[in-house]
């Protein structure tokens, strides 16, 4: 809180420079526009001052890096004490293909891996689907079976290194094969850190790639936060992602709230279930976009902690420091990026990592050049890793816990995308929560709004996109796209065939028959799955029998 | 002279999730005065033309950014064919590689859209098309 008597002075002094120089210059240099706009069109001011920030507290609302409400950060030292985790989103082909990018990632200095699985994974069909056709390794690795998992990680210290898999519907199946696959190599599971997604609300509200009805899912969902909490206790149980919601075109405070408010119904799923907040809070992760506007983005990610602590602490009486703070992982947008000059994208990635360090992200994906055109190729890929170091390394801001704090301007975004995000709650709660909210489309209709009027504001010159609507050429393209192996999908399919042949199927079957079961009455579902998983149930079967025992989810069409 | 309405059907085939260009997309179109039917996400070959003949549409606009697309594009060519619907005129958008839009250029697909396309260009050759044929 400012003294009052120094804010009147602020106030009268602003005034008469306005009347005075601000108009004087005015008058002989208009400003470029009427009004400036953030990349979620919200007004931005011509000046920030104390006026701004008139009432923020600095111990209640920003406090010390480490300590509630950990608007400043989580760690009391952040980067000073261990950079973030740089972990690039990988993944296209075959296991064999993916597995050699890993270890050229690992060679060039990052130190977390992040799969990114193809579509008829993320659906959890096998790739001898049907429904797979011309889909094989696309978007990402194809992983159908363990044996394709073991070979994944092939050669990888998973007992050393962080392994994030953006897996929603069947992560509990994708987590089993990866717990099995460890330890066939004799890792124990209680060993193993790493993420998986396994953020179920964000698949209905933007991903687009679920399995089952939201109620089951989210009965999985808390199934594998017990069965993490007893068994493998360095690994985060689900990341709680906004980076979808926004590149399907949301705001920044839609980013913010919907996320948030995902997250609170996984809390209270959980509660409901008659888990203690305290065992399950502390191994909730987040994931957030890092979009063009810099310092909206900044804002954005404390406000998000600042919120994040007050809800666990307040609203949930979690008891635990731990459970209070939000972890969160960083990927700059890939809805920047353009086809166009695809050079200019490393400038733009560039800014956006930028922004999620001085925002406080514990770990970071920064996006290649090529990826409006194609998988990044090892070149793309290499500067996009080295992005982050120089960041870290060269940049200097690192050495400085929060250093943008105390800024009018970053204060007062940051003040007004918390409030925003409350009147978001507000409206879900209204709409009966998260789940009504998303079988009556809302979330939907509010993105596909805001993605419209941004598309007719790049139309109509309000926004320029260097490359697309100002400082046009049309040169030939000029950096080298990935090609995939052709050989790739063959060789995994003779390899999923092979294991249908060679496996116990007996023993399969009574696996399988014991998942059944448990779907079908209340038992914890995880156990069987990495049951079945171990006498080499591949994806498709097991995503079949939770297929059969709740059917599948339909979307309403809404544009 | 009141002209009439043209009519678009847009899908989203395969499994790829990406549907915010579909949609924006399909505003737009609608905004410029077209009936557009959005069949949303998902959808086979088969699903899409049946929708295309029972919807009764001047265009089929498909969007596809998984890679998909020389999986699906040349089916529902053929099948719109098939069901004496090659009337139709079929667009995509999405992320589609130089050599693979002259192959389906040479298909009958009448325009391909990639990032960075301006959506009064899209309305533009929507338009010139359909009146066109």
């Amino acid at each position: 809180m400012q003294d009052q008597g120094k804010i009147e002075s602020v106030r009268q002094a602003k005034e008469q420079w306005e009347d005075t120089t601000l108009r004087n210059t005015l008058e002989r240099w208009p400003e470029r526009c009427e009004s400036f706009i953030t990349t979620s069109s919200e007004p931005v001011e011509r000046l920030y001052t104390p006026l701004d920030i008139a009432d923020l507290d600095y111990e209640r609302d920003l406090s010390f890096p480490g300590q509630y409400p950990f608007t400043r950060g989580v760690h009391p030292t952040m980067y000073r004490g261990r950079l973030w985790t740089m972990r690039m989103f990988a993944g296209f082909g075959s296991a064999e293909e993916t597995n050699a990018r890993y270890k050229y990632l690992l060679a060039h200095g990052e130190t977390g891996l992040s799969v990114a699985f193809d579509f008829p994974t993320l659906y959890g069909y096998d790739t001898d689907h049907p429904l797979a056709a011309g889909e094989f390794g696309r978007c990402g690795v194809a992983i159908s079976c363990l044996a394709d998992m073991e070979i994944l990680f092939d050669g990888i210290p998973v007992d050393e290194i962080t392994t994030s898999m953006t897996i929603n519907g069947p992560a509990a199946v994708i987590w089993a094969m990866y717990i099995a696959a460890a330890e066939k190599r004799g890792i124990p599971m209680g060993k193993l850190g790493g993420t998986i997604q396994n953020d179920i609300l964000k698949e209905y509200i933007a991903q687009k790639s679920w399995l089952l009805p939201p109620e089951p899912s989210m009965r999985l969902i808390v199934d594998t936060f017990v069965f993490g909490s007893k068994y493998l206790p360095k690994w985060n149980t689900i990341s709680i992602s906004g980076y979808h919601i926004r590149e399907a075109g949301s705001t920044a405070a839609q980013e913010l709230a919907f996320t948030l408010a995902d997250g609170l119904a996984y809390v209270q799923a959980a509660i409901e279930r008659g888990l203690d907040v305290d065992s399950f809070a502390p191994r909730l992760s987040f994931f957030f976009n890092a979009h063009n506007d810099f310092f909206e983005e900044i804002a954005k990610y404390r406000a998000a902690r600042r919120i994040w602590a007050r809800e666990m602490k307040e609203r949930f009486q979690a008891k635990d420091p731990r459970s209070w703070w939000m972890r969160f992982h960083t990927q700059t947008a890939g809805c920047s990026l353009t086809a166009q000059q695809p050079e200019n994208n490393i400038v733009r990635t560039a800014i956006q990592a930028l922004a999620a360090v001085l925002g406080g992200t514990q770990s970071l994906h920064t996006n290649s050049m090529d990826e409006a055109l194609a998988l990044p190729s090892e070149l793309a890929v290499r500067v996009a890793l080295r992005t982050q170091q120089i960041i870290a390394h060269e940049s200097g801001v690192v050495n400085s816990v929060d250093p943008l704090a105390g800024s009018y301007l970053i204060e007062s975004l940051t003040n007004r995308l918390e409030a925003q995000a409350y009147e978001y709650f507000d409206k879900i709660e209204a709409l009966g929560g998260v789940i009504p909210a998303i079988k009556q489309g809302f979330f939907q209709r509010e993105i596909a709004a805001s993605a419209y009027r941004y598309q007719r504001e790049i139309e109509e010159r309000q926004r320029v996109v260097v490359g697309v609507n100002e400082h046009v050429s049309d040169e030939p393209l000029s950096i080298p796209l990935l090609k995939m192996d052709p050989e790739g999908e063959r060789r995994q399919r003779e390899r999923l065939a092979r294991l249908c042949r060679e496996r116990d199927n007996a023993l399969l079957q009574e696996r399988l028959a014991a998942l059944r079961q448990a779907a079908q009455g209340d038992e914890n579902m995880m156990p069987h799955i990495l049951g079945a998983v171990r006498a080499h149930a591949t994806l498709g079967e097991v995503c079949d029998v939770l297929r059969e025992v709740f059917g599948e989810y339909r979307e309403t069409a809404i544009i | 002279m009141a002209e009439t309405k043209i009519r678009v059907l847009i899908a989203k085939p395969g499994l790829d999730g990406h549907d915010r260009g579909a949609k924006v997309v399909a505003r737009a179109l609608r905004d410029a005065g077209m009936e557009v039917i959005y069949i949303g996400l998902r959808q086979t070959p088969e699903m899409i033309v049946e929708a295309a003949l029972q919807e009764d549409v001047d265009v089929v606009g498909l969007s596809i950014l998984s890679g998909a697309h020389m999986a699906i594009v040349p089916r529902v060519i053929h099948l719109l064919e098939e069901y004496g619907l090659s009337n139709v005129a079929v667009f995509l958008g999405g992320i589609i590689p130089d050599e693979d839009v002259l192959v389906l250029r040479e298909l009958g697909v009448r325009g391909i859209y990639g990032p960075g396309t301006f959506l009064d260009d899209i309305v533009q050759e929507i338009r010139r098309e359909v009146t066109a044929h």
